[in-house]
């Protein structure tokens, strides 16, 4: 059947497309936690990155400052999202958000659709060069430069919500909003804090996928629905959650459509994420907890 | 909402359903006229659903395909009466309706959306993989036409009658419903589930009736859809067009039966219009304008009017009327 | 009572109020409806590119030239049908039903132009598709009205096996993109390998909108497959081909002619060096012997196609050209006057009796029996190298 290696390969893989779920996912935690709205354009976000990555590779810079580039014009539309579409309605009803950030993710993709049009682009690799072999399975350059860059991200952001006063309020409002609040702080800096380093992940993810997939308008829409059920799996509201329950879930995909059929690495996602909100619907990982006060 | 209000209403519309086609000899506009009632039809069940049950469905295109799918199966393959056809469709996603309904809508808010959602792209994904079954990506073609006797609805005109009756009566059904004592209790359990089961309202069952008719209606719309084009495939019936009734819904005002079909002529005619009218004053179809648009008049709408257009545009009326009989306050 | 119990009604009236009958002048009327938009777009945007050039030269040209020397005025009407069937359906039906169109060019994939067959056969309008799926057009009692112009799934596969035949190839990989095109595809292979002692030893498919083949791709390695087959059209076509070469495989990779188009080498980069597929002559015209029958046109349209639109030569504008170049002559031998029902009939016979024509795809001969015209001699092998398309013949195997 299906050998040693292949599995490795298999697992690889997995791990490579679970890595820029990971990202997205942090980014629908992020801004759960902080402001109760499940963002449906954050996939978007990730679509933007690639985007403005390839739109800037042309200019010859540097790969490190095309990066960062890319990644802080995202930040911005994540920002003007915020305050343009979520800031006005930030007293209404849950439903209402939600179809708010579905306009949103409307918008972004069109205007995607204006700037760069329908055919998908090609990104060249961060490094050039035959893929690397490890135990007898294939690896690209670009899939190490998407997990070492995932793995880096996680760290800046533990960084962030450990040892620095804006992550420990970002905390704070994920742990309890209304308490943070009566503690004097801001929700509407937070929400905005939230979305632009929600964006920020999501263009992290965008910009190392792009090399190794095509980057096209439409991109969006599959990487945020993978990330939401990732971001499911860990509750919604745990980040360590998400990230566990995005890497099991590329792996998942990886081995449904590896040694089963393809066809259904689509709906394993969905079977999951269906079968997860029947049994368990607080997450693989967190224990029961209360539920938000302020509802 | 005054029982006599809404008679009075429905008789207008009956009226305007009989004159437009009369007027209206493009078959092209009165093919969007054809959209625009399956449209609504499966906007009024999502309205109950939402608006008055307060319950979020992500996935109600899947009902709508399983119409639209059964009706074209039944009839193409097993050779049923198009009629006979449509009734199995509507009671076969009934039943699917209310197993799925158990167990999700125990599921509150962000949950049940996800349920939904997750649902709604199993069912797509279905579509598109039981090939034998339902012709997979190439979809279903062939599908016979609706008749009685030896009067076929194949007409862009009879189709505009029959749908839009359907939609009067879909929509008399509604309104039955949302007077009645089924409909306040409806209401209850938006205002607050909890309060409404401290009052003796049995919450679960309310609300996967609810569910379960929504499903039905989708299913009817469905299976007009499939008997009017001959011809389905899995795209009409994805996630996207989940999205999309659940602006309509929303455009129209979630809690209001008569603003859900203006919500679905509203969405569906934008999107026609602005296919239609933009390459005449751009040189390449843009496709991309009038998603923007579509997007840009939804959030503009959930921030200002997030009610809905309906009851937004009511309050705008009156406050104009206000305001022209303002009396001056005495000095 | 509310108001806004009214809106509905309003809304109808409103409908009633756009309801404007639009009426064309010219004498003859085509519909053409493809793929602009969309996944397709790389095949549709060239098929249109060519009906907006050729409508330009008819309307400065004042009209088809007829036999009897007057001149035809025709109107090209283009749609977009975004890739989706449902809009393929909507756009035909508004050509028949709205602008009475005399004939349909549609469209540029195979589902979507399967979509349409019973209604042009309900309405009595004759159809070309420029898709390339065989059901298409078979059975032909079924589709009396259905015609097509890009070589059907079949001819390709007969080049395919004659090179695995020719190799001594035992033991293939077919993987196809889940869709009518990539189905009839595989199917056609599959035919062509019956009896051949030749076996596909791994076969499964992937969505045209994947971004990672790379698990089928494991399991064609495990296979033991000596040649992997791929059924597809960018971007997947690209995207399994750059996955192929970063898993390292080494097995000559084949596509079919879902591939014959620029795009697919943009978009794979290095990783297309080497592929190899069954094409129509056009992408190496140049190469092709002197005395090959289509090399003069197949230059002209070249030409004619990169000085018009200043993009490369795309086989799939020449899917649009010949099926357009096919209806002019039936129109313009059309008596004047001749009631829209006969006309249709009259068109349909014409496109029926067509002989010898040269066009890009190749030299098409239609019948009852056959609505395609074409057979296997209208394609070669063609290998992609430095980028470039290069004439593949026997003699390079």
């Amino acid at each position: 059947m299906v050998g040693p290696e292949q599995l490795l390969q298999l697992v690889l893989v997995g791990l490579t497309q679970g890595a820029i779920y990971a990202l997205i996912a942090l980014g629908f935690v992020t801004i759960y936690n902080v402001t109760g709205v499940i963002n449906f354009a954050q996939g978007e976000f990730a679509m933007l990155g690639a985007m403005l990555m390839v739109s800037l590779a042309p200019l010859g810079l540097p790969t490190p400052a095309a990066f960062f580039l890319a990644v802080a014009g995202v930040v911005v539309v994540g920002g003007g999202v915020e305050r343009l579409a979520i800031h006005p309605a930030r007293r209404a009803s849950v439903v209402t958000l939600i179809i708010i950030t579905i306009g949103a993710d409307i918008v972004l993709r069109g205007l995607a659709l204006l700037a760069w049009g329908t055919d998908p682009l090609p990104l060249a690799p961060f490094s050039a060069g035959p893929p690397l072999t490890f135990g007898g399975a294939f690896i690209t350059r670009q899939a190490l430069w998407i997990l070492g860059t995932t793995a880096v991200t996680l760290a800046a952001l533990y960084a962030f919500f450990e040892y620095t006063y804006p992550g420990k309020i970002v905390r704070a409002c994920a742990i309890n909003r209304l308490a943070a609040r009566l503690s004097g702080i801001s929700p509407e800096r937070m929400s905005l804090l939230a979305f632009c380093l929600a964006a920020a992940l999501g263009g992290v993810g965008g910009v190392v996928i792009a090399p190794l997939t095509l980057v096209s308008y439409d991109m969006g829409l599959y990487l945020g629905l993978r990330g939401f059920v990732a971001a499911v799996m860990g509750g919604l509201v745990s980040a360590p959650g998400a990230v566990a329950g995005a890497l099991l879930l590329g792996i998942l995909e990886a081995l449904v459509a590896g040694i089963w059929k393809a066809a259904y690495k689509e709906a394993a996602a969905f079977l999951v994420l269906f079968v997860i909100l029947l049994l368990r619907p607080q997450g693989l990982f967190t224990r029961a907890v209360a539920r938000q006060a302020g509802l | 909402m005054r029982p006599g209000g809404d008679t009075l209403a429905l008789a207008g519309l009956g009226l305007g359903v009989a004159l437009v086609p009369l007027g209206v000899t493009s078959q092209y506009h009165l093919s969007i006229g054809v959209f625009i009632g399956i449209h609504a039809i499966v906007t009024i069940g999502l309205c109950l659903v939402m608006g008055y049950a307060g319950q979020i469905s992500l996935g109600h295109a899947a009902f709508y395909g399983l119409g639209a799918y059964a009706s074209g199966l039944l009839t193409t393959k097993l050779g049923a009466n198009p009629w006979a056809a449509m009734a199995g469709a509507m009671a076969l996603t009934a039943g699917v309706a209310y197993a799925l309904g158990r167990p999700i809508l125990r599921l509150r808010g962000h949950y049940l959306a996800m349920a939904t959602l997750a649902f709604g792209i199993i069912a797509y994904l279905a579509f598109v993989e039981f090939k034998e079954l339902t012709g997979g990506p190439s979809g279903l073609a062939g599908i016979p036409r609706l008749r009685v006797g030896g009067f076929v609805f194949d007409t862009d005109r009879k189709f505009f009658y029959l749908t839009w009756g359907g939609v009067i009566a879909v929509v008399a059904l509604s309104l039955n419903i949302v007077n009645s004592r089924v409909g306040r209790a409806l209401r209850a359990i938006h205002g607050s589930e909890v309060a409404a089961e401290t009052l003796g309202v049995d919450t679960a069952a309310y609300k996967l009736r609810v569910f379960t008719l929504s499903a039905v209606y989708a299913a009817l719309a469905g299976s007009l859809y499939a008997h009017y084009l001959s011809f389905v495939s899995p795209p009409t019936f994805g996630f996207i067009a989940s999205v999309e009734f659940v602006v309509m819904a929303a455009v129209g005002g979630l809690a209001s039966v008569w603003g859900a079909p203006f919500g679905a002529a509203t969405v569906t005619l934008l999107t026609e219009v602005i296919r239609d009218v933009m390459p005449r004053l751009l040189a390449y179809a843009s496709g991309e304008h009038e998603v923007i648009a579509y997007g840009l008049l939804l959030i503009l709408i959930m921030i200002f009017v997030p009610e809905g257009l309906t009851v937004g545009g009511l309050r705008a009326l009156r406050r104009l009327g206000r305001a022209g009989r303002r009396v001056p306050a005495a000095p | 009572m509310d108001i806004r119990k009214l809106v509905p009604v309003a809304l109808l009236l409103g409908i009633l109020a756009l309801g404007v009958r639009t009426a064309w002048a010219q004498e003859f009327r085509i519909g053409f409806v493809a793929a602009i938009t969309g996944p397709a777009s790389s095949l549709g945007g060239p098929e249109r590119d060519v009906a907006v050039m050729l409508q330009k030269e008819l309307d400065a040209a004042g009209g088809l030239p007829g036999p009897d020397g007057r001149k035809r005025t025709v109107k090209i009407i283009i749609h977009d049908d975004q890739s989706k069937a449902d809009e393929t359906v909507k756009a035909v039906k508004k050509l028949i039903a709205d602008d009475k169109v005399h004939a349909v060019i549609a469209s540029s994939q195979s589902p979507t132009s399967l979509a349409v067959i019973p209604i042009v056969t309900e309405a009595r309008v004759p159809l070309i598709s420029m898709a390339s799926s065989h059901a298409i057009v078979t059975p032909v009692k079924d589709r009396y009205w259905v015609f097509k112009t890009p070589q059907s799934n079949i001819h390709v596969a007969v080049h395919q096996v004659g090179y695995l035949k020719a190799k001594g190839v035992k033991k293939i990989a077919s993987l196809y993109v889940n869709d009518a095109f990539g189905e009839d595809s595989r199917r056609g292979l599959a035919e062509m390998l019956k009896g051949t002692g030749i076996e596909a030893v791994y076969e499964d498919k992937f969505e045209h909108a994947d971004k990672d083949m790379t698990p089928q791709l494991t399991r064609v390695r495990a296979s033991g497959a000596e040649v992997l087959i791929v059924h597809a059209i960018p971007p997947s076509a690209s995207i399994i081909t750059k996955n192929f070469r970063d898993l390292g495989l080494q097995i000559p990779l084949i596509h079919n002619h879902g591939v014959g188009n620029k795009p697919f080498i943009d978009l794979a980069g290095g990783a297309a060096e080497g592929v190899i597929f069954p094409i129509g002559k056009m992408l190496v015209a140049e190469e092709l012997p002197a005395a090959d029958p289509q090399k003069k046109a197949l230059l002209d349209f070249i030409a004619w196609y990169e000085k018009g639109t200043g993009k490369p030569r795309s086989t799939f504008a020449g899917h649009g050209w010949d099926a357009l170049q096919m209806l002019f002559p039936i129109l313009a031998s059309l008596p004047p006057d001749l009631p829209l029902e006969q006309a249709r009939v009259r068109i349909r016979d014409g496109l029926e009796q067509t002989r010898n024509f040269v066009g890009t795809g190749g030299i098409f001969t239609m019948s009852a029996e056959d609505h395609v015209g074409l057979d296997e001699r209208s394609m070669v092998l063609v290998r992609i190298e430095g980028g470039k398309w290069k004439y593949f013949p026997r003699e390079k195997w």
